[in-house]
């Protein structure tokens, strides 16, 4: 049984102009310690994914329309916020994009790390600080003992999001939702980031869901990867399969607009941008949401919304291109 | 912190001079010079106007009558009243403390209904709870003080008998009962300046906290499993107190001028009412010192806002 | 099928859905069609949800047209002595009842009113005028004229407010009255004295207005064309900064009314014999118990004119500063 399947979520948004369907029938499968990245632009409804099974969607205008999230077999959906309460950071953990907000400036980083541990372990104020300065360790900030007492503004981009990281993993949860962690960091300081949450995953075994738009980290971390556009998925795949061969028109040209520095030197190849934008996603028509910018559409493309089929073992894509295999 | 403190504190100097010249000058280019005038006043001993005339000394040129008077002002030596043929410093120390007390007690009232309110109507934006909070709100700060004040005394003192309008200082009562009948004799003006004060300060704290409530820290503290109820006390409150202080020092010149409309109706002895008796009786050191000591009450506690806001906000002080 | 409306800001290329540069081949992906309107429009439509800001116009609209054309109407004179009918109560010959000398209340409501409207306009006006004329310069200047511009706004903000506006009616009364004559010598008082201190706020908003806006790409834009300093402020900046500017406007009427009923409350403010709302509040609150009609009547004409005043800044307040959405 995976530890956390999302079939055929739908969660939309009330707005003047109508329903946004943010997320519009979503199915995503992580098994227990795995590594699965969902990628798309931004809009996809990606961090609305996240968030749902979070439940931290404002609910109004939000609401989950239809389908399930099961969490080791047990839907979330219907769930009040009390038992949410016990299955946040104790079992499911988030890590936000930004880490200069996502902060509380009047505490010290010490102490939002405790108050995760004080809840749900019900460890003391002194065990629980300890715990605080431990994690630090972990997400390697030096000097934990003294940075403990410090606030997040004396403290660099990088550093604030390793201290997300620590209080998301202070209460070890089975899965550790990644939503878009290195976005707003440096280059080389992403590439510390992400190591440090590959050593940390080795070391702990938890699952992570490491949303991003960043085809190069899904090619790092991952081991499947799940492709999103306009609320939907269209492709899903374990990472060798999705690189080696991309099916969905909107994968081929995700992994075509990659800019790539050893052979670019060779061939002096123009970068492919994908022509166009995402579609407006207030109560859309029928018809695949990629239509409009794909270089294969047919007529037929745009009568019926594709399904989500598996044309080889392991390898799912939602496009009239490629029939499910017999 | 204390280096905050300190800064703070310079910066409030230049402002009490600036207020002191901007009092002066408007004394001095007020037409018939009331200098001139006290000293013509028939109400004035000559001995006093001999004093007056040397202590303002009236025929000097400007800037050094400014400094004279600026010595004396901050020596403690305010001069004497015309009217009460008493000394103005000691007018001022025996009304001060009324006024302050009421004022104090007042803002004591309006936090302690603003803000469990407020944060209420922020937690569920467009209730019905919001929306009867807010109106009421608006109404009560549509409500000038003195028509409120009125309408307290018909209803409380008229109607029903239960509390005196007059406020007297003279009270001989002991123990306990000396409390009550203060209580019952100050309880309408510092809830009619209060309340005013509550309906804003509401709105405020409202506005602050739906500000606060959406940013990304909120999330994260829900994302902990942390419940909604210390969410919203814990991590929310903290950080829309910031905003909510500065405006309510800044609100205090204001606060000011409602203590001086209910002195007069309810005939409190304060320097408010000091004041006008002053003004309507043209006793011009009275006025004069009466003025700056407002000012620098205003001052003070725009610097006492600046402290709490430096202690409440960990990005000033360990900056 | 019908063709999707274009935002008419954007350069026309744009299709609400997908689509853009596509050249020949896909058409645009639909989705419901969102027709566009105006931002006046916009802004018109959310202030009408806001339900008492919308009957608060009404209200206030009114109220200005009785005191307007009232005494056109309604010919008993404000000063009609009768003391047949003294402290008599609300009748269908006198609406308002009478006060202790037998003059009709509602006359002299009617005329208050026009002096209090008037007062507020003034008072407004001047408060607005000075503040926009100090935040631009401020905020397009810059530097020293700025830093010193804010201290001297500092300095007024801490002035205590009534003291040292009684004080000035106090000094100012005699010279004024002699100057310009009894009635137009207080007005002009008053209304410099009550708009001079309200102009702060105004000062800062469009200070920060300016600060924010003078860094926009339209206003670069407009610069690079050549435009001049004043007129980059006049053409581009200024109609930007409008918003804050006209909700502090209507809430700068109400608190001028409220200050003007408080002076002529505490007897410092026009002459007696002119019957401003504050002043019959005044003369008739020795009366509550025999004649409560006499202090209610202008009591609630002030009262009811800052209400609908101060609902209509709200409603202004979510109609041009569109940031809370909910």
């Amino acid at each position: 049984m995976p530890l956390l399947d999302i079939r055929g979520l739908k969660t939309h948004f009330k707005t003047d102009d109508g329903w946004l369907h943010a997320v519009d029938g979503v199915d995503i499968a992580i098994e227990a310690g795995q590594t699965v990245s969902v990628v798309g632009e931004s809009g996809c409804g990606k961090s609305v994914t996240a968030k749902t099974v979070m439940k931290l969607i404002d609910m109004p205008p939000g609401k989950i329309v239809a389908g399930q999230v099961l969490w080791q077999g047990r839907d979330l959906v219907p769930l009040g916020p009390d038992e949410m309460q016990k299955i946040r950071a104790k079992e499911i953990a988030i890590i936000f994009q930004e880490p200069m907000t996502s902060l509380n400036p009047v505490f010290t980083i010490g102490e939002q790390i405790a108050e995760s541990v004080r809840l749900h372990e019900g460890l003391s104020k002194k065990a629980a600080l300890d715990r605080a300065v431990e994690m630090l360790q972990l997400v390697n900030i030096p000097t934990p003992q003294r940075r403990v007492n410090d606030y997040p503004h004396q403290f660099s981009g990088g550093m604030r999001q390793r201290v997300m990281i620590a209080i998301a993993l202070a209460c070890n949860p089975k899965l550790v939702i990644a939503d878009e962690p290195t976005t707003a960091l440096d280059v080389t300081i992403q590439a510390q980031i992400l190591e440090l949450l590959q050593s940390l995953k080795d070391r702990f075994g938890m699952a992570v869901m490491l949303i991003t738009h960043a085809m190069g980290v899904v090619a790092e971390v991952a081991q499947r990867v799940v492709v999103m556009y306009a609320g939907k998925v269209v492709e899903e795949a374990t990472v060798g399969d999705l690189f080696a061969r991309p099916l969905h028109p909107y994968t081929q040209g995700l992994i075509h607009s990659i800019p790539r520095l050893d052979t670019a030197a060779i061939h002096k190849v123009r970068l492919e941008a994908i022509p166009g934008t995402v579609p407006k996603l207030i109560e859309p028509a029928e018809g695949c949401r990629f239509a409009g910018r794909c270089k294969y559409v047919t007529p037929a493309c745009r009568t019926a919304t594709p399904p989500l089929l598996e044309v080889s073992p392991g390898h799912k894509v939602a496009c009239i291109l490629h029939p499910a295999a017999p | 912190m204390l280096n905050y403190i300190f800064r703070r504190l310079l910066i409030a100097l230049p402002s009490l001079l600036g207020i002191s010249v901007v009092l002066f000058t408007v004394l001095a280019l007020a037409p018939g010079d009331p200098f001139e005038e006290l000293a013509t006043n028939p109400n004035v001993p000559a001995e006093v106007r001999m004093m007056l005339r040397q202590q303002f000394g009236l025929d000097d040129p400007v800037w050094q009558r400014y400094l004279r008077w600026l010595t004396s002002m901050l020596r403690g030596d305010w001069g004497f009243s015309f009217q009460s043929r008493v000394n103005v410093d000691q007018l001022i120390l025996q009304r001060l403390p009324t006024t302050i007390v009421v004022i104090g007690l007042s803002q004591v009232l309006a936090i302690l209904i603003a803000l469990p309110v407020g944060v209420l109507a922020a937690v569920k934006p467009y209730s019905w709870f919001d929306r009867i909070a807010s109106t009421i709100a608006f109404i009560g700060f549509s409500l000038p003080t003195f028509f409120t004040g009125i309408v307290f005394i018909l209803f409380f003192s008229i109607y029903l008998g239960w509390f005196p309008f007059v406020y007297r200082s003279d009270i001989s009562s002991t123990g306990w009962q000396f409390f009550w009948d203060h209580f019952k004799q100050s309880i309408m003006p510092i809830s009619v300046l209060g309340l005013f004060q509550a309906a804003s300060m509401m709105r405020y704290v409202r506005s602050a906290v739906l500000d606060v409530i959406r940013l990304d820290y909120v999330t994260t503290a829900r994302s902990k499993g942390l419940t909604e109820r210390t969410v919203i006390t814990k991590h929310v409150v903290r950080n829309a107190l910031i905003p909510v202080v500065t405006l309510v020092a800044l609100q205090m010149p204001a606060v000011f001028g409602g203590a001086i409309v209910t002195e007069q109706i309810f005939r409190v002895p304060g320097i408010g009412s000091l004041l006008i008796d002053a003004i309507l009786r043209n006793d011009t050191p009275v006025i004069m010192a009466v003025t700056f000591v407002l000012s620098c009450l205003v001052i003070f506690f725009n610097l006492l806002a600046d402290v709490i806001y430096g202690w409440l906000d960990p990005r000033i002080s360990y900056g | 099928m019908a063709d999707v409306i274009a935002d008419p800001d954007s350069a026309g290329a744009q299709r609400v859905s997908g689509g853009g540069m596509l050249g020949p081949g896909p058409e645009p992906q639909l989705g419901k069609v969102v027709a566009s309107i105006s931002p006046w429009q916009e802004a018109w439509r959310r202030f009408k949800r806001h339900r008492l800001a919308y009957w608060s116009l009404w209200v206030l609209g009114i109220m200005v047209l009785a005191v307007l054309l009232g005494p056109l109407v309604y010919k008993v004179g404000i000063n009609d002595v009768d003391f047949q009918s003294r402290l008599a109560g609300p009748s269908l010959k006198h609406p308002m009842g009478t006060d202790d000398l037998g003059r009709d209340i509602l006359a002299r409501v009617l005329y208050g009113g026009r002096i209090s409207l008037a007062v507020g306009m003034a008072a407004m006006l001047m408060a607005i005028t000075v503040g926009v004329l100090i935040g631009a310069v401020a905020g397009m200047a810059r530097g020293w004229v700025d830093a010193v511009l804010m201290w001297v706004t500092d300095l007024f903000l801490s002035l205590p407010q009534l003291p040292l506006l009684l004080l000035l009616i106090f000094l100012f009364r005699e010279p004024l009255k002699q100057a310009f004559g009894l009635e137009l010598g207080i007005f002009i008082l008053i209304v410099t004295v009550i708009g001079g201190f309200r102009w702060m706020p105004v000062a800062r908003l469009v200070r920060a207005q300016f600060f924010s806006l003078r860094e926009k790409e339209f206003v670069e834009a407009a610069r690079a064309l050549g435009a001049t300093t004043p007129r980059q402020v006049v053409r581009h900046i200024l109609p930007n900064s409008l918003g804050p500017v006209i909700v502090a406007a209507t809430i700068d009427v109400a608190a001028a009314i409220i200050a003007e009923s408080t002076l002529s409350f505490l007897g410092l403010g026009f002459p007696p014999d002119i019957p401003t709302w504050g002043r019959i509040l005044y003369d008739g609150r020795d009366y509550m118990d025999l004649a409560v009609h006499w202090a209610m009547f202008p009591g609630l004409a002030i009262f009811l004119t800052v209400l609908t005043i101060n609902f209509i800044g709200d409603g202004l307040r979510d109609a041009l500063d569109p940031r809370r959405v909910l």
